[in-house]
């Protein structure tokens, strides 16, 4: 960090608005307002640079102090039958908050990533999986297969940082690394090594992924295969790709389970991987399940070890019951099985609870816009930014340090949540 | 506030006291002498019950990836086990795969006052951290694990010397906030990522050439030289493969001295004789540690019932993964460092396997002379869940106890084992030294395990009860820094233990390649990597313990 009289230059910054959680931005920042310097990106730019435009807590949209927010929060709590705490758009301390709040007020408690994640979490606890992390991608990967995805729609510093790196560990000629998309084409150039090899596509819509997912697997069993053509992809193609995955050295499969939006996603995705601990038998591949951002990746962690479970699980017979299709919070909001929710966002302001019967409390990023004003709005502060905090990657194994940026007073989640809790 | 305990028979081996009827005085958390003015603000009478040191669990999976993976898999586990909300304690779940909650609250009402995670990998050590963050009462501290991480491979190929290797270590055990080193497999899971499937203890690394063997010796070495008091914790090669003795043989007398700790040692004691070519190791194997006094064990006793294994070691995990129950399990590949695999399992009685995995467990248990160089553990949850170590301390101190239990058995595994006419019973005494003044000595924990003046007052106090597995399933009190957070088996207070570290001195030049090998080779800059103590401390419930190193510690 070096300073001069107006700015502060901060170095090394981990954005936690992406899952790759690229921990090399450099951010400027003047009183409250933050420009990425270098290395932003589309996700990461406008995650920084978001201005702070509300600081003070609304009760029915008049303008209160924090403490007042919080009793009222504390009030509506205590006259609840059900409440239900969502979004959880925060940090590992935000979700300890939640976590605690939600076990002594015997809410539900659910991610507004669940729908993506639990196409991932479905497969973990049905049959497992075979994946890898980042920085073995970086050095050892030679055949990249990208399933249904535009990875660079979501994750746009991926190639750069995970794949036409400089140099391997190993030796590695970068050059040869084959990226090959099954599904969805890239919408842009990023996959185009540096000597400009395109990356091979095998167009499909993604509803039709389960099918040609199933012929692969089928290959790659050694299975023979009547028809010509499945949905459109030429067996043959398949044929290829197969021989491809078989011949790798080390293979990555990869998917971003919130682009796989389509009905029972999660069959498909548990045939990828079972796919992947197939090939396994005589060489090394590995599922890369990309996702993770805003906390994602986080919230489901902690309430793992804390309860035992992942999101989508309720209090409300006093101990931890989990139920991923009950505990969805976008259904029990949908069927008014709540009457208080509290929705947490504290990344992203276009995060906004859906329209229900419920008393809806919102922990929001500053600069939130409501169609319908919440009934209690706390505008917070943002992990990385406004407090240190920490968060998750996309691969569940790393966890970045956020820090503390400016000074703008704006409480964290944490705070607030266990304000509430001791107000009780 | 000063507290006396009065009467109890003390069994406190660190001062070769063994059952001595003495009184205890407590304040400010620590055991204090006698007070000069006799002042006494409470007294509980103890008399005639068993006094021991808080219990330290000295190789326990309680928090990192691994240990997530198998709790987020296993929601059927946790629906067997779930503990409602109290007025003093949230709900939590799990059995073999407990939450944070439900460890630090079991390992309390069971007298145990730490717990030391045994897998650390240097990049999910802040994981590792948060969790045991989130483990209430008990102490807790990790081992951070290298050997197959390449830097240190890459260090070895090159033939660097061993002060940048110590160097190296004690740089990483700094910042990764560990107590100790571990290596898991060595070398072996960076040779699984290059697709070889086994590697033997002179076996080659494909890529660096390196061989097992290479990397205890220079580990082992640079655990001893830096002054961190834990020797190099090791999970050897070829773990659960039949025949595996002759490596576990190799790698003790390949030690040369040098203090090592092998640990789940009941699975590397594996022959090849009989129709079933799996037979005990357990003879030879105590018999070459009694030889070594350099050599400490703890044991990874099997129990039988449905379990979970989580292993950094996933080559080993991958080749076990076809036995999983129920069917599903997990193998990664982490960041060019280590790997962790995930396998559900359901050890039974009448498995000729999993019974003569019981046998040699127990076998080692009764052959090996010194208690101070072995440790009661099932290497939880990989052999069983901590929970039953009650149940262990029972089978080994009653000779009839555990003879019914052997006559259950399998019939073939029966006649593979000479368990039956071993007569050996465990005292009170033995069990206080491998469950607390041993596993203090060897974690390096200068005030904990003992009853000394000075020490920590972690101390649990048991009713003498013949029936050992009630007597130590359930403590009449348990004091956590002085304070009483067990009545009765019952937790009725909330503390949050601290986190045991060591900090060996290192040269700071290492910084310099590091840094250049981060940014050209890692998807996170070292700055990010490091762990700084506030992240212990954390919301402030957290706090960081120095342990001293031994004296002539260098570089």
């Amino acid at each position: 960090m070096t300073e001069n009289s107006t700015a502060t230059l901060w170095h090394e910054v981990a954005s936690p608005f992406c899952g790759i959680a690229s921990d090399d931005l450099t951010i400027e920042v003047n009183g409250n307002t933050v420009k990425v310097l270098e290395n932003g990106d589309a996700v990461t730019q406008p995650g920084f640079e978001t201005p702070i435009t509300d600081i003070q807590p609304r009760i029915n949209g008049q303008e209160v102090t924090l403490d007042q927010a919080i009793s009222h929060i504390a009030d509506l709590l205590i006259h609840s039958k059900q409440p239900l705490i969502a979004g959880m758009g925060t940090d590992l301390n935000g979700a300890r908050s939640a976590m605690a709040l939600a076990d002594k007020t015997g809410a539900t408690i659910d991610s507004f990533y669940s729908p993506a994640a639990f196409r991932n979490i479905l497969v973990l606890q049905d049959t497992g999986y075979m994946t890898t992390t980042l920085t073995e991608v970086r050095n050892r990967v030679d055949v990249l297969l990208i399933v249904g995805t535009d990875v660079e729609a979501t994750f746009p510093r991926f190639f750069e940082r995970m794949v036409w790196n400089k140099e391997s560990m190993f030796g590695q000629e970068i050059e040869s690394r084959e990226i090959i998309y099954l599904g969805k084409k890239p919408s842009g150039d990023a996959s185009t090594s540096p000597a400009g090899k395109k990356a091979q596509v095998i167009p499909c819509d993604n509803a039709d992924l389960p099918e040609v997912i199933s012929v692969l697997r089928a290959l790659l069993k050694g299975k023979n295969i009547q028809a010509e053509v499945v949905a459109g992809v030429a067996v043959e193609d398949l044929k290829a790709l197969a021989d491809k995955l078989k011949a790798a050295k080390y293979s990555v499969v990869s998917w971003s389970a919130g682009q796989l939006d389509f009905d029972h996603a999660e069959a498909t995705i548990q045939n990828v991987c079972e796919m992947i601990k197939e090939i396994n038998a005589t060489t090394r591949s590995n599922g890369l399940p990309l996702g993770g951002k805003e906390g994602d990746t986080t919230v489901n962690a902690v309430a793992s070890w804390q309860s035992g479970y992942p999101m989508r699980t309720t209090f409300n017979r006093r101990f931890p019951d989990y139920d991923p299709f009950l505990n969805d919070s976008r259904r029990m909001l949908a069927e008014g099985e709540a009457d208080v929710v509290i929705w947490v966002s504290s990344f992203n302001t276009a995060v906004t609870p859906p329209n229900s019967s419920a008393t809806t409390i919102v922990l929001g990023r500053s600069g939130m816009q409501f169609e319908t004003e919440p009934d209690v709005y706390i505008p917070v502060g943002v992990p990385g930014i406004d407090h240190e905090g920490r968060t998750f990657r996309t691969d569940s194994v790393v966890s970045v340090p956020l820090r503390k940026l400016r000074d703008s007073g704006l409480p964290s989640v944490f705070e607030v949540l266990s304000a509430v809790e001791q107000a009780l | 506030m000063l507290l006396k305990l009065t009467g109890g028979r003390i069994f406190d081996p660190a001062h070769d006291q063994n059952d001595v009827v003495r009184d205890i005085y407590i304040r400010d958390g620590r055991i204090v002498e006698k007070p000069i003015d006799g002042r006494i603000d409470e007294e509980i009478d103890v008399s005639g019950k068993v006094i021991m040191a808080g219990a330290i669990d000295m190789h326990t999976h309680i928090g990192g990836g691994k240990v997530n993976i198998a709790r987020t898999m296993l929601p059927e586990d946790h629906a067997e086990a779930v503990y409602e909300r109290t007025e003093m304690l949230r709900s939590c779940t799990g059995h073999a795969a407990p939450s944070t909650l439900t460890t630090g609250y079991r390992y309390a009402e069971m007298g145990y006052t730490a717990g030391f995670e045994p897998a650390v990998l240097p990049i999910n050590a802040r994981q590792a951290h948060m969790e045991m963050h989130d483990t209430p009462i008990i102490d807790k501290g990790g081992y951070v694990m290298l050997g197959s991480d390449d830097f240190l491979l890459r260090m070895m190929a090159a033939n660097s010397d061993q002060e940048a290797i110590n160097n190296y270590v004690a740089w990483t055990i700094n910042h990764a906030q560990a107590v100790g080193l571990k290596v898991v497999n060595p070398g072996g899971i960076s040779a699984f990522k290059f697709n070889q499937r086994k590697l033997d203890l002179d076996e080659k690394n494909d890529f660096y050439g390196v061989t097992p063997r290479d990397i205890l010796h220079r580990l082992s070495r640079a655990v001893q030289e830096i002054g961190v008091p834990h020797p190099l914790h090791v999970h050897g090669c070829n773990l659960g493969v039949p025949g595996n003795m002759q490596t576990t043989l190799d790698t003790i007398q390949g030690a040369e001295g040098v203090p090592m700790h092998l640990t789940h040692i009941q699975f590397h004691s594996y022959g090849t004789e009989g129709d079933f070519k799996f037979s005990s190791g357990a003879a030879e194997i105590a018999e070459a540690i009694n030889k070594h006094k350099n050599i400490t064990v703890d044991v990874g006793q099997i129990l039988f019932g449905q379990t979970v294994t989580a292993s950094g070691d996933n080559m080993r995990q991958f080749a076990g993964a076809p036995h999983a129950h129920p069917n599903k399990w997990v193998c990664m590949d982490i960041e060019c460092e280590a790997g962790c695999g995930v396998v559900p399992f359901k050890y039974k009685d009448q498995s000729y396997v999993n019974a003569l995995q019981w046998m040699i467990g127990l076998e080692t248990f009764l052959m090996v002379d010194d208690p101070w160089r072995i440790f009661l553990t099932t290497d939880h949850p990989n052999g069983a869940p901590f929970t039953s170590y009650p149940h262990l301390i029972k089978l080994l101190m009653d000779k009839t106890f555990r003879n019914d239990m052997l006559s259950t058995l399998h019939p073939e595994a029966q006649k593979a084992t000479h368990l039956a006419s071993l007569d050996r019973e465990y005292s009170l005494y033995e069990i206080a030294i491998m469950t607390r003044a041993g596993a203090a000595k060897l974690v390096g924990l200068a005030d904990r395990g003992h009853l000394g003046v000075g020490a920590a007052a972690d101390i649990t106090v048991y009713t003498d009860n013949s029936d050992r597995e009630k007597m130590f399933e359930k403590p009449d009190y348990v004091f956590k820094d002085g304070e009483m957070v067990v009545r009765q088996g019952q937790v009725i207070k909330i503390t949050w233990g601290t986190t045991h570290v060591v900090k060996p001195e290192y040269d700071v030049s290492i910084e310099k390649p590091l840094q250049q090998y981060f940014d050209k080779f890692h998807t996170l800059k070292m700055s990010n990597f490091k762990i700084s103590n506030d992240e212990i401390v954390d919301d402030g419930r957290g706090s960081l313990t120095i342990q001293p190193l031994h004296k002539g510690g260098r570089l």
